[in-house]
C-alpha cells in the first residue's frame, strides 16, 4: 500500500507528459486523462479504506529515513482530501469534455488544456501527501502555475487583465511562503513536518508567533481569507467555466488543508486563535455581503467561495478534535457543492449565453434540468437541513459551543446568519434567472425611463431596485450582451448531475463520514502519534540543523527503514 | 548561527527595490520587482545556511567544516521555478501588450478593432483600470464583436 502513495503525483505527470506528446489527438489526449484521474481516484478512495483500517501511511522517499529524506504522509486527512478531489477533478473534466465536443474547442487550445489540466491534480495531490513544508512548497507551486496557464486560457482581452492579478499575487503568496520557509529552518534547522513538530515547540514563545504569523499570511492569500481574498473574485469569474468551477472547489481549500495541518502539527498551541476567529468572522460576514450586492452568477459564487472559506477557518480557530473534523466534513462538503454550482452556472451561461442577473430570465420553461440542478447544491450551500451544509454548520456550532469562549458563540451566530443570506443571494439569483418571464426583463428595462408599467407602488419599489442592479452591471467583467442560443451537450448536463449526485449522496453517507471526519480530526490534535511514526526511533538520536548535521552514517542509515 | 552581515544588506536592499517596484503599474516593473525579491529570498535561504563552510561532499573533510547542502537545494529548486514563472509572466505581458496595440498584430487585422483601439485610447502599454472604466460600454462591445471573428 505505502508503494502506492506516490502514484496519485506521478500518475497524472506522466499523463500529462504522454498528453502532451500527442498534440492533434484530442481524443487520445481525452483518453488518457480520464484514465489517470479515475486512477487517481481508484487509489484516493483504497488509501481511506486503508488508512482507517491500518493507520496512516508514511513513504520514505528514495529508502531515505525521515528527516534527511522526503516523507510522502496519507492519514485520514490528506485521504479524504485525495478523494474528494479526484471527484471533482474527474466531475469538471467530464463536463468540459462535453463542452470541448460541441464548440469545435475553437475558444480553448485544447492541446495544452488536458496537460495543464493533469499537471494542476499532480500539483494538488502533491500539495496533500506532502511530508514537508518544501514539499507542500512544491506541490503549491506545481498547482499555481498549472492554474497560471488555466485561468487565461485563450488570451483573450479580459482573460489576460484577471490572469495578471491573479499571477502577481499568487507569486507575492508564494515569495511569502518560500521566506516564511527559510525563518523555520533558520531557528530550527528542519523543514520535515514532523521534526518541525519536535523542534517548534522548543522555540521562544515570540518566536513561534513570527513563523506561524508568516505562515498563515502565506496560505491565507491562497485560502482566500479576509483582508486577502480580493483577488479572487476578480480573477475567477472570467476563467471558462469548467476551469473556475475547479478553482473554486479545490484551490483555495488547497490553502485552507495547508492552515489545518501547520495549525494542527507545527503549532498545536497556537496564540493566534483568537486572531483567527476575528478573521473568521469578517470572512464570513464581507463575503457575503459581497454576495448579496451582485448582479452577476459568477461573481455571485466567487463571493459565497470566500464568504464559507470563513466557516473553515471558525474551525480551525476553535482548535479542539471536534472543531478539526467539523471543519474536515465542512471542506469536503464545500469543494464538492460550490464545484457543482459553477458547473450549474456554467449550464446556464452556456444556455442563455450570459450570467448576468439582469438578461437571465424564464429559463425555469426552457431549461427545468438546469434549475433544478442549481437549486438542490443552492439548498445545500445554504444549511438546508437534509443536505450535508446543515451537518457541517451544525457540527462547527456544537464544536464552537463545546469551546465554550464568547468568541465562539459570536461566531456562531454570525454563521447562522451568513447561513441565510448565503440563501438569499442564491435565492435571489434563482429566481431572477429561472422564475422571472422575459416579459418582465422588457419591462424592466422600459421602466428605466417611464416606470408607469408597474401598476402597484410595491411592484414599482420592486423595479426601481432592479434598476439599480441594472445599472451596476458594469461591475461585472464579461456581462457583455451576448446572447446567443446553443444546444447543450448531454455530456455537460450528465457531469453536472453526477456532480449534484455525489452532493447529495455526501448527504446519505454523511453519518460515516462524518465519523471518519471525527477520527481524523482526533488524529489530527495528537501529532505526536504522527511524529513517532515518521521518525521513529531516530528522533532523539536527531541533533541535526545549520551547521551541525551528522553527515556520517546514522544508526538508522538509509535502507534500513525501506518501505514494503 | 554566523550570518554574513553583508548579505543581510543586499537582502534588504533587494526586497526594497523590489517591493517597490512591484506596487508599479508598469507590467515590466513589476516583473522586475518579483525577480529582485525572488533573489532576495533566494539569498535569505542562503543565509540560513550560517557561516561559509567547504563544499558539502562526503569526504571532503571534517563535517564540521562542511557547508549546509539544503538550503542550497532549497535555492536551486526556487530558482528554477523564478523562471520559469518569469517565462511565462513575459509571455503573459507580451500579450496584455499586443491586445492593446491591435494595429500592430499580425494575426486578427479586423478593421473595426483597429478604430475601437484608436477611439478607446487603448494604446498604451498597458490597459489600466481608468481606461477600461472609461470605455465599459463600448469594451462589452468590443467582446460582443471579437467573439465570432475568431472562429
Amino acid at each position: 500500500m505505502i508503494a502506492l502513495i506516490p502514484l496519485v503525483v506521478l500518475i497524472p505527470l506522466g499523463s500529462a507528459a504522454l498528453a502532451l506528446a500527442l498534440p492533434g489527438r484530442v481524443r487520445a489526449q481525452q483518453i488518457i486523462t480520464v484514465a489517470a484521474l479515475t486512477a487517481v481516484l481508484v487509489l484516493g478512495l483504497a488509501f481511506m479504506w486503508a488508512v482507517d483500517a491500518e493507520g496512516t501511511l508514511v513513504m520514505e522517499v528514495g529508502g531515505w529515513a525521515a528527516p534527511f529524506g522526503i516523507a510522502l504522509v496519507v492519514d485520514r486527512l490528506a485521504a479524504l482530501m485525495l478523494t474528494v478531489s479526484a471527484i471533482v477533478l474527474l466531475g469538471v473534466l467530464l463536463f468540459s469534455l462535453g463542452q470541448g465536443l460541441a464548440d469545435g474547442d475553437d475558444e480553448t487550445p485544447v492541446s495544452i488544456y488536458y496537460p495543464t489540466y493533469l499537471v494542476l491534480g499532480a500539483g494538488v495531490c502533491n500539495a496533500f501527501i506532502a511530508g514537508d513544508l518544501f514539499n507542500l512548497y512544491v506541490g503549491f507551486e506545481v498547482l499555481l502555475v498549472a492554474s497560471y496557464v488555466l485561468i487565461t486560457l485563450g488570451g483573450t482581452e479580459a482573460r489576460v487583465r484577471a490572469g495578471i492579478t491573479y499571477v502577481v499575487v499568487s507569486l507575492v503568496s508564494s515569495i511569502l511562503f518560500l521566506a516564511a520557509i527559510a525563518w523555520i529552518y533558520a531557528a530550527t534547522g528542519t523543514v520535515n513536518l514532523a521534526h518541525l513538530t519536535v523542534r517548534l515547540a522548543e522555540l521562544p514563545l515570540d518566536i513561534q508567533l513570527l513563523l506561524n504569523l508568516g505562515l498563515i499570511i502565506a496560505f491565507g492569500v491562497k485560502a482566500a481569507i479576509f483582508p486577502l481574498a480580493f483577488w479572487l473574485p476578480d480573477s475567477y469569474p472570467t476563467a471558462p467555466a469548467p476551469v473556475t468551477a475547479v478553482f473554486a472547489g479545490l484551490l483555495t481549500k488547497v490553502g485552507v488543508y495547508a492552515i489545518l495541518r501547520t495549525q494542527t502539527m507545527l503549532f498545536p498551541d497556537s496564540q493566534i486563535n483568537g486572531v483567527l476567529m476575528v478573521v473568521a468572522g469578517f470572512t464570513l460576514l464581507v463575503g457575503i455581503l459581497g454576495a448579496v450586492s451582485q448582479a452577476d452568477v459568477k461573481r455571485l459564487l466567487s463571493f459565497t467561495l470566500i464568504s464559507h472559506i470563513g466557516y473553515l477557518i471558525f474551525g480551525i480557530a476553535i482548535a479542539s478534535a471536534a472543531g478539526y473534523a467539523a471543519t474536515i466534513f465542512y471542506i469536503a462538503h464545500h469543494i464538492i457543492v460550490q464545484t457543482t454550482l459553477f458547473l450549474a452556472v456554467g449550464l446556464m451561461e452556456r444556455h442563455a449565453g450570459t450570467t448576468s442577473l439582469a438578461q437571465l430570465s424564464g429559463m425555469l420553461r426552457a431549461a427545468p434540468l438546469v434549475a433544478v440542478l442549481f437549486f438542490i447544491p443552492m439548498l445545500n450551500l445554504g444549511g438546508i437541513p437534509p443536505f450535508s451544509g446543515f451537518i457541517g454548520k451544525l457540527g462547527l456550532f456544537v464544536a464552537g459551543a463545546e469551546g465554550g469562549e464568547p468568541a465562539a458563540y459570536w461566531l456562531i451566530g454570525i454563521g447562522a446568519l451568513v447561513s441565510l443570506l448565503t440563501l438569499y443571494a442564491l435565492a435571489r439569483a434563482w429566481s431572477l434567472a429561472f422564475w422571472r418571464t422575459r416579459a418582465m426583463t422588457a419591462e424592466n428595462a422600459a421602466s428605466a425611463q417611464t416606470a408607469s408599467i408597474a401598476t402597484s407602488t410595491e411592484a414599482r419599489v420592486l423595479l426601481g431596485r432592479e434598476t439599480r442592479l441594472l445599472e451596476r452591471l458594469h461591475d461585472a467583467p464579461d456581462a457583455g450582451p451576448v446572447q446567443r442560443q446553443r444546444a447543450t451537450p448531454r455530456l455537460m448536463i450528465a457531469a453536472t448531475a453526477g456532480m449534484v449526485g455525489a452532493s447529495v449522496l455526501l448527504t446519505l453517507v454523511a453519518g460515516p463520514l462524518f465519523g471518519y471526519a471525527t477520527r481524523a480530526g482526533s488524529e489530527l490534535t495528537q501529532p505526536d502519534q504522527l511524529v513517532e511514526q515518521v521518525l521513529g526511533d531516530s528522533r532523539d538520536g536527531l541533533t541535526g540543523g545549520s551547521g551541525v548535521t551528522n553527515p556520517g552514517p546514522h544508526p538508522d542509515a538509509p535502507g534500513s527503514r525501506r518501505p514494503q | 548561527m554566523t550570518v554574513s552581515i553583508a548579505l543581510v544588506l543586499i537582502i534588504m536592499v533587494l526586497y526594497a527595490g523590489g517591493v517597490y517596484l512591484m506596487l508599479d503599474r508598469s507590467l515590466t516593473r513589476v516583473l522586475l520587482g518579483f525577480l529582485l525579491v525572488g533573489n532576495a529570498t533566494n539569498l535569505l535561504l542562503f543565509v540560513t545556511s550560517g557561516a561559509f563552510g567547504i563544499a558539502p561532499i562526503y569526504g571532503e573533510g571534517p563535517a564540521e567544516q562542511m557547508s549546509d547542502p539544503l538550503p542550497q537545494a532549497f535555492i536551486l529548486t526556487s530558482i528554477v521555478i523564478t523562471f520559469g514563472v518569469s517565462a511565462f509572466m513575459l509571455a503573459l505581458i507580451y500579450r496584455s501588450w499586443r491586445l492593446a496595440q491591435q494595429d500592430e498584430d499580425d494575426v486578427l487585422n479586423d478593421s473595426e478593432d483597429i478604430e475601437l483601439a484608436i477611439a478607446e485610447a487603448l494604446t498604451t502599454e498597458e490597459v489600466f483600470d481608468e481606461d477600461l472604466a472609461e470605455s465599459h460600454e463600448s469594451e462589452a462591445e468590443v467582446i460582443d464583436d471579437e467573439e465570432p471573428s475568431h472562429s
